[in-house]
């Protein structure tokens, strides 16, 4: 009888023990499945950046070459200072520059002053309108194209940053009206109280409270403002016509169809790789070093970038 | 008695809640005009321009409901914008988030070094659409590209790519899901934020882990997944940059988009009027399909601490 239970206990735990290695070799197989998927993907991901760059440093007779040679050599860096000599680089750097603080400056100031109003101070209709502020987020901005072309060629203008500039100084979109208001709604409503108290008015709390408490959620919304003025293609396109006015992507797209033509050949990809990389330079220096920020503006805010 | 009578003397303005909605007014009053201006406005002046004809050199010329008549009965093109605009949002939208999900789930499972993995995936999302579209017209060039050259080294002829009717749209949707990686980030906190005794209360009922995926992990996580597909959906009916850059619309009006055609009808053809009612229609169907998934997910999309 007690023979027959230990071996039955001995079973039972060569059983346990079964299946313990058993779970063991699953996980470890598991384990190095799911690296091998990062892996794989990581490199489909990472695989055009990386051609890109070296293409762009290598001579004509080595973009073709299958499998590609990923370190170039001979090292050509000239493809940079050719291309760029052919198109006013410096001039349309300028004039993206001149863009992005424009926008900046008036987005940032414009919407924060508007979600201070719709998150602090009362007056009558305020909720009504800030339903329209969050209803104004579903217009695509291509409804607008149009309209805004016209009115803004009427102004007289056509060849100026102003189009870009001037309506984001007017609460610089819904959807940033929107997240300061909730930022703002997280501040303590007894620190402004405080400086009420002490005399400050609603303006100077604003400026002298709120603001400086925000800048946290300035800075991301600078990111994404940065990131999304870089990208920007379709607008500059259309008011931006003389090579004096041209946003660095407008005039690379020109310089492409003079220099490059339509019809790709290798003869002109690595000075074509050298513009797309120069252009792509500020938004991944941008994205590494304040990754922090933005990958957490990005979970708070929900935007995609 | 006397500070009564002041009291009432006193105007709204002057009191301090009068105080407050001016200053109110004034705080909102950049969006105020803005919305007038920029929104309400426009969009007014869109209606009108879309019953006119108005090629910017002369006068517009009031045609009635012409516009939309051709558009709906008579252009092809358009037709053909509206299909290959559907098409595309069809297969970027649910490819793009499948992409991305499964790299997060993938992120979640407690992996060695997270930021490299998640920095390699994102990084392709701030690569400017200028360059992004300039290196997948290279990546799949007929002749030399990376693609067909692999492909000719197992032996396989590929595809045109970009200059074939059948292969142009597979190859912007492959340039779209390139930067899937946006709604990574967000997956990846949704799924970082799901309670994990729901995880093991599942495990104690004896559900394997396929089965705690689709009771736990996707009604979790569902509100995230409606957002970014409401966002996906609105972002790929807007496509523009890539078809422009490599393929003006072609081959045989294969790649040509919504916002490409309302560009060419406004400024190649200089149809302001014709151009702004496209502008119109590609504003209703964006509100009736986010209008129909909203409808339509409120029974599919799990609110915690709404019951």
């Amino acid at each position: 009888m007690s023979a027959a239970n230990t071996a039955k206990v001995a079973e039972a735990q060569r059983r346990a023990a079964a299946e313990r290695t058993r779970q063991r070799v699953v996980r470890i197989i598991g384990r190095n499945l799911l690296y091998l998927a990062l892996v794989i993907g990581t490199i489909i991901f990472t695989i055009p950046t990386v051609w890109m760059l070296s293409s762009s440093f290598k001579e004509t007779a080595q973009v073709t070459t299958i499998p590609p040679q990923w370190i170039p050599n001979p090292w050509k860096p000239d493809n940079y200072s050719t291309s760029m000599a052919q198109f006013p680089f410096w001039i349309s750097l300028k004039n993206t520059m001149v863009i992005e603080i424009g926008v900046l400056v008036g987005r940032l100031l414009s919407a924060s002053l508007v979600a201070y109003g719709f998150a602090r101070l009362r007056f009558p209709g305020r909720n009504a309108l800030f339903i329209i502020v969050l209803s104004t987020m579903m217009i695509p901005y291509h409804v607008t194209l149009i309209p805004q072309y016209l009115f803004f060629r009427n102004l007289g203008w056509l060849n100026t940053p102003l189009p870009l500039i001037v309506p984001m100084w007017f609460g610089g979109g819904a959807f940033y009206i929107f997240l300061l208001r909730q930022f703002f709604l997280t501040i303590h409503r007894e620190i402004d109280e405080a400086a009420r108290i002490d005399g400050c008015g609603y303006f100077t709390t604003f400026w002298h409270i709120i603001l400086p408490l925000s800048l946290p959620a300035l800075g991301t919304l600078a990111i994404f403002t940065f990131l999304g003025e870089w990208n920007d293609f379709l607008a500059p396109l259309i008011y931006l016509n003389t090579r004096e006015t041209q946003t660095l992507a407008i005039a690379i797209r020109f310089w492409q169809l003079l220099a490059v033509g339509i019809a790709y050949q290798p003869a002109t990809l690595p000075q074509l790789m050298a513009m797309s990389t120069i252009i792509t330079i500020a938004p991944v220096l941008v994205f590494f070093f304040l990754q922090r920020y933005f990958i957490q503006g990005v979970v708070v805010t929900g935007v995609k970038g | 008695m006397a500070s009564q009578v002041r009291m009432r003397r006193r105007h709204w303005w002057q009191t301090l809640a009068g105080q407050e909605a001016i200053a109110g007014y004034l705080a909102i009053s950049p969006w105020i005009i803005g919305f007038l201006v920029f929104s309400a406005g426009m969009i007014l002046y869109s209606f009108y321009l879309s019953f006119t004809q108005y090629n910017i050199v002369e006068p517009p010329k009031f045609i009635g409901l012409a516009n939309y008549t051709k558009m709906f009965t008579r252009d092809d093109l358009f037709a053909q914008s509206l299909k290959v605009t559907a098409i595309y949002a069809v297969a970027v939208v649910p490819l793009g988030m499948i992409v991305a999900y499964s790299y997060a789930i993938l992120l979640n499972q407690k992996v060695g070094g997270l930021s490299f993995w998640r920095t390699c995936f994102y990084m392709p999302v701030v690569v400017p659409a200028i360059a992004a579209s300039y290196i997948f017209g290279w990546i799949f060039a007929p002749q030399y590209g990376l693609v067909n050259g692999y492909l000719r080294s197992i032996g396989i002829q590929g595809p045109g790519w970009f200059g074939d009717p059948t292969w142009a749209l597979p190859g912007m949707v492959i340039l779209a899901l390139w930067g899937a990686g946006g709604g990574l980030i967000l997956y990846l906190a949704a799924l970082q934020s799901v309670p994990t005794d729901l995880y093991d209360a599942t495990k104690v009922d004896g559900a394997n882990a396929w089965q705690r995926f689709w009771a736990v992990t996707v009604p979790m996580t569902s509100p995230v997944l409606l957002f970014t597909f409401i966002l996906g959906i609105i972002g790929s009916f807007q496509a523009f940059t890539g078809s422009y850059l490599l393929t003006q619309g072609g081959p045989l009006n294969a790649t040509l988009f919504i916002v490409l055609y309302l560009y060419q009808k406004g400024w190649q053809d200089l149809s302001m009027g014709y151009a702004a009612g496209i502008g119109l229609v590609l504003f209703t169907i964006i509100l009736i399909l986010t209008v129909i998934v909203m409808i339509t997910s409120r029974r599919l999309v799990y609110y915690a601490g709404t019951d």
